[in-house]
């Protein structure tokens, strides 16, 4: 069981993540996204962006870091060997590119137990540096039950 | 650009610029075919090194039947019909899944990911229907994801500006 006296609180930010062009190129040729704004400076400068348009599940790369050191927090009490990810949003307030400096809050909105199984709701709110909201994502990981 | 190596269907019919979308319009499909290679790839890209994503012993000693792919990467490869569509992959606002079903790639073979989408919703320019959308012609993408015929998503939507509506702040 995990304790669910953590419901509502948020963790303090750690090092900001540091959007890196290669990085960005790296994860579009992973998900085989060929768009121009994700590999051409040139063309993503054109289109209005500061840098390389980061694809919008880029955002789960700086996410799960922030998440890590709620998740192995061995207070909350969850196993995470028997953890999956249940169900992911985003919402982009503006698109993540390239030279952002991503600072991330994981805020635990719920956990409950349903079927024998462990549901935590973390909910991590990623600002850039001027305090501009970027993204709010959040996600379900179920623990399952030993039963 | 991508890498050699690394399998990748045929895109998506992109849209044309300043399409104007409509209820019940089809998007797809698109088939992506994924093997271990992608998975160590996007293993590599995305930071989440969970070795039942690349290896048997470990995937097998958990209950799983082999090496499953990250559900991260089966949201992406969905996304990627969506931007394909609309052509931006800044165009995305909001996007959410469920993982209902692990997608398990065998080795050597991979497995075949198949994408289609449907416009569920269209929201003409001027409405406030939500953080980030007001004022903003926006379209809702109903995706559905499949392995073998079976689906491994739930509850999949994107909702993209349309081109031509102006930035949110």
């Amino acid at each position: 069981m995990m304790d669910s006296s953590f419901v509502g609180r948020s963790f303090p930010p750690a090092e900001p993540y540091m959007v890196g062009v290669e990085k960005v190129r790296e994860f579009a040729d992973a998900i085989g996204e060929r768009s121009p704004l994700c590999h051409d400076r040139t063309a993503a400068r054109a289109a209005g962006h500061p840098d390389l348009v980061a694809p919008p599940t880029f955002a789960m790369a700086v996410v799960a870091r922030a998440q890590e050191a709620v998740l192995f927090d061995p207070r909350l009490g969850l196993d995470f060997s028997r953890v999956v990810h249940g169900d992911q949003a985003f919402t982009h307030h503006r698109p993540i590119c390239a030279g952002d400096e991503l600072t991330a809050v994981v805020h635990i909105d719920a956990i409950r137990e349903m079927a024998g199984n462990d549901i935590i709701t973390l909910r991590t709110e990623l600002t850039a540096h001027d305090d501009v909201p970027v993204c709010t994502a959040v996600s379900t990981l179920v623990s399952r039950g030993a039963a | 650009m991508t890498s050699a190596g690394l399998p990748l269907a045929p895109a998506a019919e992109p849209a044309v610029p300043g399409v104007d979308p409509a209820v019940g319009d089809e998007i797809g499909p698109l088939t992506v075919h994924v093997d271990r290679a992608q998975l160590v790839r996007y293993a590599g890209a995305s930071g989440d090194f969970n070795p039942i994503h690349w290896n048997p012993r470990v995937a097998t000693s958990v209950g799983l039947d082999d090496v499953i792919a990250h559900g991260m990467l089966t949201m992406a490869l969905a996304g990627r019909l969506v931007t394909d569509w609309i052509g931006d992959p800044a165009a995305i606002t909001d996007f959410e899944v469920r993982f209902t079903r692990p997608v398990v790639v065998p080795d050597p073979d991979g497995v075949d990911v198949e994408i289609t989408g449907r416009v569920a919703e269209v929201a003409p320019g001027g409405s406030a229907d939500g953080p980030g959308n007001a004022g903003t012609a926006t379209a809702r993408v109903d995706l559905t994801v499949t392995v073998d015929g079976r689906k491994v998503l739930g509850k999949a939507r994107a909702t993209v500006r349309l081109p031509g509506s102006a930035r949110s702040t």
